[in-house]
């Protein structure tokens, strides 16, 4: 192993997160710390998983959409963050694509996900 | 107060995420065997630096001159030397070798490198000219640097002209970066953002000229043979308080077993005495009877 990938995971071990098994498509809750002004809560964040960006490495990020008020909104989270509380799985989604940037142009019906009731956590993984 | 800079290796980036939830880009430099190999004098050489030398080189593959240089200093081959100014108060003895210590967290640093080589750039690239137009009769040159000059008079262009030429492979100084986080053990600097250069290239790390000098940069360098003596001191306080320790407790037991001693031999005595007094009794039974 190299020194950089040494490095990363020494922090990604140090920073010790508890990452649930998730892929694009599923319905997660993401719990974020918000500070505002001198005190810090956590503010959840739900919709569907349209990407996941380089692995489960320190660089990691995954990006969460979800209709707010009509309005499509996405933010994207990087997978380690210090900021992120908790990330919990809600409903796991069949889907046949990495990326499904093709709900930005969906709305309503057309934009549902089916559920994947076959869902077998990985070798090795909890949860 | 100009002290000795640094040579590191420049191994890559990663990002460092922090306790308020930010992120930090950050170059990792490390040290690899990093000695001092000769000194420059005020009395030999009119000026006063330090050579260093870095990483470690194959003796056949280096030029016999410099092994002789190498020898004298007795240090191992190096691959690569460099020379820092210092003030003379700040010289360093020959052979000494210098940690990762030598940066604190926080404090600013320039790092010079070689920037990566980009070969024959044409202007757009090279000094970021916007080139011609796409269409309205612009044919073949839309990526052309458009006129060089004037007319017949000065009928020449003019010298430093911005052209395409050689782009980098040049040396690149990036000033004020500030240390994030340093690692003696494993010789590692890491500094925020981007430096010149390619991975595992060689690059210098100096105090930031554009800022004052702090107050608890480490004089005239950290040195490993520093370290170890303040680690050797470290380590005799540690004993000697733990002798300490040890007399001051055989002193309590010992103390504690006296006591215990007297209190039982008090003890004995008592019971001795109360022996007597029980014996006393059965004495005047048996004479009653």
């Amino acid at each position: 192993m190299d020194l950089i990938a040494e490095l990363e995971a020494e922090q990604v071990a140090a920073l010790g997160k508890d990452i649930p098994d998730f892929k694009a498509g599923d319905t997660i809750r993401v719990g974020f710390k918000v500070t505002e002004g001198t005190r810090t809560r956590v503010q959840n964040y739900e919709g569907v998983c349209i990407s996941r960006k380089n692995g489960d490495g320190i660089a990691g990020s995954f990006t969460v959409r979800k209709i707010s008020f009509g309005e499509g909104v996405e933010r994207v989270f990087p997978l380690h963050s210090t900021n992120i509380d908790s990330i919990t799985v809600v409903r796991r989604g069949r889907v046949r694509r990495a990326k499904l940037y093709y709900l930005r142009s969906r709305r309503g019906k057309s934009a549902r996900i089916a559920e994947d009731t076959h869902y077998k956590p990985k070798a090795g993984a909890e949860a | 107060m100009l002290r000795s800079g640094v040579i590191a290796k420049k191994v890559g980036m990663t990002r460092l995420f922090m306790e308020d939830g930010k992120q930090v880009p950050v170059t990792v430099l490390q040290l690899d065997k990093l000695q001092v190999v000769a000194r420059r004098t005020p009395e030999t050489d009119g000026y006063a630096a330090v050579q260093l030398g870095a990483g470690s080189a194959k003796a056949k593959r280096v030029s016999k001159a410099m092994r002789g240089h190498f020898a004298v200093a007795k240090v191992e081959p190096k691959r690569k030397i460099a020379e820092f100014r210092v003030d003379p108060e700040n010289l360093i003895d020959v052979g000494e070798e210098i940690t990762a210590n030598h940066y604190f967290e926080g404090q600013f640093v320039d790092v010079s490198g070689t920037s990566i080589g980009k070969g024959f750039a044409g202007a757009m690239k090279r000094h970021n000219f916007g080139g011609l137009r796409a269409s309205h009769g612009v044919s073949i040159s839309h990526r052309s640097h458009g006129s060089t000059g004037q007319c017949q008079d000065p009928g020449k262009v003019f010298k430093g002209k911005k052209m395409a030429g050689h782009m980098g492979a040049a040396r690149v100084t990036t000033q004020n970066l500030q240390v994030v986080r340093t690692d003696a053990d494993r010789g590692l600097i890491m500094v925020k953002g981007a430096v010149p250069g390619s991975k595992g290239g060689w690059v210098t790390i100096k105090d930031a000229v554009k800022k004052p000098v702090p107050d608890n940069v480490i004089l005239p360098a950290a040195l490993k043979s520093a370290a170890a003596e303040a680690e050797r001191l470290a380590e005799e306080a540690a004993a000697q308080a733990e002798a300490e320790a040890k007399a001051a407790e055989e002193a309590r037991l010992a103390e504690e077993a006296a006591a215990q001693e007297a209190a039982l031999a008090e003890a004995e005595a008592e019971i001795k005495a109360e022996g007597d007094g029980e014996a006393q009794p059965e004495e005047k039974k048996d004479a009653e009877e």
